[in-house]
């Protein structure tokens, strides 16, 4: 283990700044609850806004591909601010797991769309599972293959351009790239709208084999603790809002002739849930920052996966947990529509699901502090 | 490397050069000492190089590899984590020459705070401090004691105006724990032994020269060894530094304590002690200089929170060996480990973490109040002369 610096950085600040300003113009809560009325209502205008006019679309991309060479680190303060607006973006399926995937394995031509922010990927695998393995076949012929079966519950998986299926573990792994036009995406209506899912189905596509064995190997697993990472960057940005927004709202509320924030039943619990979601947002960057050190060679995989398995697993019920305190301690209010806890609800108990729930999170960290099961 | 690391590295080696074979530990520990490599981040003369509190882990891998012996862990720990601290922070220099015995460990400390009627209401301490000529006449009886009967010296709060308020009235002074006046009793706890006791003070002579702070200023005072004592007890430990390497290691050395229906919950709060040293890592990087503020005792709730949960799954994990004892004998141990015995002996003593150093439900109200800014408790005698409070 390296010493990992935990302080906020200027232009990470800057970068902050930037994209709140944006999620506050174009994704506010009445934007993200409209998804739920209409869940075909186009949000490719923020797509194209912080991919290609913040060029956020670029961060995890190296400056010698075209990129904006920034890190994990990075990546997570646009997760953290996507968690804090509840934003439906595609940034965690395209902008970071299918090019993290692409990234490493120099996948040019589907990198150049992906970077220029004009096109944008999602990987084949079903959302809750914990690796970003498809689980359907890929018959492969020297270059090229063909992908045959059913993926249910991919996230973003309507509106891409490409589709990347993996298939196989070590050795045996292959990584395809499949275009949107050999892909049936049937979108459903989400229990969280502000992430679209869809199933997908694949009957003899032609795809392009991206990579093969371990190389492949190693690219899905940079991408799977890339993802985990972010992802727990938006639990704990989305946490801290509704514990925000909770705290504010107690010291306003009046009850018995005093604010409910002076009762101390709310108090403690509101102090347990600063703790809580203080110590996701210490994970989400302890992560960040570990799985950047690990991308630039300073410390091992393995560092940087454990950290990820350990925020992911902390900071997804901390999400859960602070969304459903939120609901409570806003008494009927916050049962309505109007107020936006019911965004942060949704969308926290959705990503507790995503890439594995804690448990089984847990159970893949398990080997890795050498705690075996048996 | 920067230049503060430079200055450490130097002071190393300098310390080096000056310890000799012959020398034995207090000795040894007085060279550091001389050397600032007590307390890196305490002021220069007084134990330290006045460089940032970040640095503490630093200094320590360099006196280490440098085969500089250090007090072992755990010894004089009210001197270390408390006295010293609030020593430095409020000493004059005549009080601040006692921190170079506290860190050879020739002057051990204990606390006197605790009193029968002042448990987490500290400012409603009954202890009296009278003047006396030059000095203070102290009267009174403290509970709770940890290491009392091993003490020199006690860190007290009494009270020295009983005619204001019970915040105002309050001074923090040294104590002689060898003075005539000062009577200990062991007090029998939970696990059978007396770390803890009762102390008498009856007419016990403090000169002037032991006020520490301003007359009236104890409680200001008791703040800065309350806050360093919650992070004292919370903070600053290595990856599986505490309680859980004790769990997870007769985990890994125990195949027949593999219970699989234990395991997840095992890996829980390994993340739940590996996030709280997170959350500790990042908050002393952003606090590198300075006293720890009131969000650091956050760590302590988890500390205590996680001990509790992990002594208690490792009596379940250990099967019918939880259910063995080694003794409950009254006895006064000179040292304790918390992660020493036996799983049975674990459990019974780490419900103590969310007693003392401040319960868990005063922690939560000084986060929800001074952290959160939400209102404070309804007090009704804060504004009332503690003389005329209803005892
Ligand atoms: C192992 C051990 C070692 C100790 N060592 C020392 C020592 O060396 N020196 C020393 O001075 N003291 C020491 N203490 C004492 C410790 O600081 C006190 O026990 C502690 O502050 C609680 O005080 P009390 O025991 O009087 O309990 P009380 O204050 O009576 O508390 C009883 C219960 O009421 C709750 N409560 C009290 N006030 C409130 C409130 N405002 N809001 C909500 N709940 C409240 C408490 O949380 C607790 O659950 C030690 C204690 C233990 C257990």
């Amino acid at each position: 283990m390296t010493d990992i610096d935990l302080l906020p950085r200027e232009h990470e600040e800057d970068l902050r700044a930037s994209v709140r300003r944006l999620f506050e113009a174009e994704s506010s809560a009445e934007f993200v609850a409209g998804l739920y009325d209409d869940p075909t209502a186009d949000t490719s205008k923020l797509d194209r806004a912080w991919a290609q006019e913040l060029g956020l679309a670029a961060l995890l991309v190296p400056e010698e591909l075209g990129g904006a060479g920034a890190s994990a680190s990075e990546a997570a303060v646009v997760s953290e601010e996507i968690g804090r607006a509840v934003a439906p973006v595609r940034f965690l399926s395209s902008a970071v797991l299918a090019t993290t995937l692409a990234v490493h394995l120099k996948a040019q031509s589907l990198l150049a769309g992906l970077t220029a922010g004009e096109r944008f990927a999602a990987i084949a695998f079903p959302a809750t599972a914990a690796r970003i393995d498809s689980g359907i076949e890929i018959a492969v012929e020297g270059g090229s293959a063909t992908v045959s079966g059913t993926v249910p519950g991919v996230i973003d998986g309507v509106g891409a351009d490409d589709y990347l299926v993996v298939a196989g573990e070590g050795v045996d792994t292959v990584v395809v790239r499949v275009s949107a036009e050999h892909v049936q995406a049937e979108p459903f209506l989400g229990f969280d709208q502000s992430r679209q899912l869809a199933d997908l189905s694949f009957t003899h596509a032609p795809a392009e084999v991206l990579g093969h064995g371990l190389d492949a190997a190693a690219a899905v697993r940079a991408a799977e603790i890339l993802g985990r990472t972010v992802l727990a960057a938006e639990q704990a940005g989305l946490a801290q809002r509704a514990f925000d927004l909770t705290l504010e709202y107690v010291k306003g509320r009046r009850q018995f002739g005093r604010t409910i924030g002076s009762f101390q039943a709310v108090k403690h619990r509101l102090a347990d849930l600063w703790l809580e979601v203080s110590q996701a947002g210490a994970a989400a960057i302890f992560a960040a920052r570990t799985a950047a050190a690990s991308e630039a060679g300073e410390e091992l995989p393995d560092e940087a996966e454990l950290c990820s398995l350990v925020a992911g697993s902390y900071a997804s019920t901390a999400a859960v947990h602070a969304a459903e305190e939120a609901v409570q301690l806003h008494g009927g209010n916050g049962m309505t529509w109007e107020y936006p806890l019911h965004l942060y609800l949704k969308r926290a108990k959705a990503d507790e699901q995503i890439l594995g729930h804690s448990r089984r999170q847990r159970q893949q960290l398990a080997p890795l502090i050498d705690l075996p099961t048996a | 490397m920067s230049t503060e690391q430079q200055r450490i590295d130097d002071a190393v080696a300098a310390a080096a050069a000056a310890t000799t074979d012959a020398m034995n530990d207090s000795e040894r520990y007085g060279v550091l000492y001389d050397h600032g490599l007590a307390w890196v981040n305490f002021p220069e003369g007084c134990g330290g190089l006045g460089v940032s509190t970040s640095l503490r882990e630093y200094a320590a891998q360099q006196v280490a590899e440098a085969g500089l012996r250090t007090p072992p862990r755990g010894s004089n720990t009210i001197g270390f984590g408390m006295a010293a601290p609030t020593i430095v922070t409020y000493g004059t220099a005549e009080q601040k020459l006692i921190l170079r015995d506290i860190y050879t460990l020739d002057t051990i400390f204990c606390q006197l705070f605790s009193e029968p009627g002042a448990g987490s209401d500290l400012a409603a301490v009954a202890t009296r401090a009278v003047r006396n000529g030059d000095g203070f006449r102290v009267t009174g009886q403290k509970v709770w004691t940890s290491g009392a009967q091993n003490a020199d010296m006690a860190i007290l709060v009494a009270r020295t105006d009983p005619s204001v308020p019970k915040h105002q009235g309050l001074s923090y002074f040294l104590l002689d724990m060898h003075a005539p006046g000062v009577e200990v009793r062991g007090l029998r706890q939970i696990t059978g032994e007396a770390e803890f006791n009762e102390v008498f003070l009856t007419d016990v002579e403090v000169p002037e020269a032991n006020l520490l702070g301003e007359l009236g200023q104890g409680w200001k005072v008791a703040n800065t060894t309350l806050n360093n004592e919650r992070v004292a007890i919370g903070g600053g430990t290595p990856r599986e530094g505490g309680m859980i390497g004790v769990v997870a290691g007769a985990w890994r050395a125990n195949p027949e304590y593999r219970d699989p229906l234990l395991h997840d919950e095992l890996v829980r709060l390994w993340v739940e002690v590996e996030v709280a040293r997170m959350m500790g890592e990042r908050l002393s990087q952003k606090l590198a200089a300075g006293q720890p503020g009131p969000e650091g005792s956050g760590a302590k709730l988890s500390f205590a929170r996680n001990n509790h949960e992990l002594t208690g799954l490792e009596l379940q994990m250990t099967g019918v060996d939880g259910l063995r004892y080694d003794t409950y004998a009254m006895r006064r141990p000179s040292e304790y480990s918390m992660i020493g015995r036996i799983p049975g002996y674990r459990y019974l003593r780490a419900k103590g973490n969310s007693i003392e150093g401040g319960t868990s439900e005063i922690i939560r109200n000084i986060i929800s109040e001074r952290v959160l800014g939400l209102p404070g408790e309804h007090r009704v005698d804060k504004d009332v002369a503690f003389k005329d409070l209803p005892k």
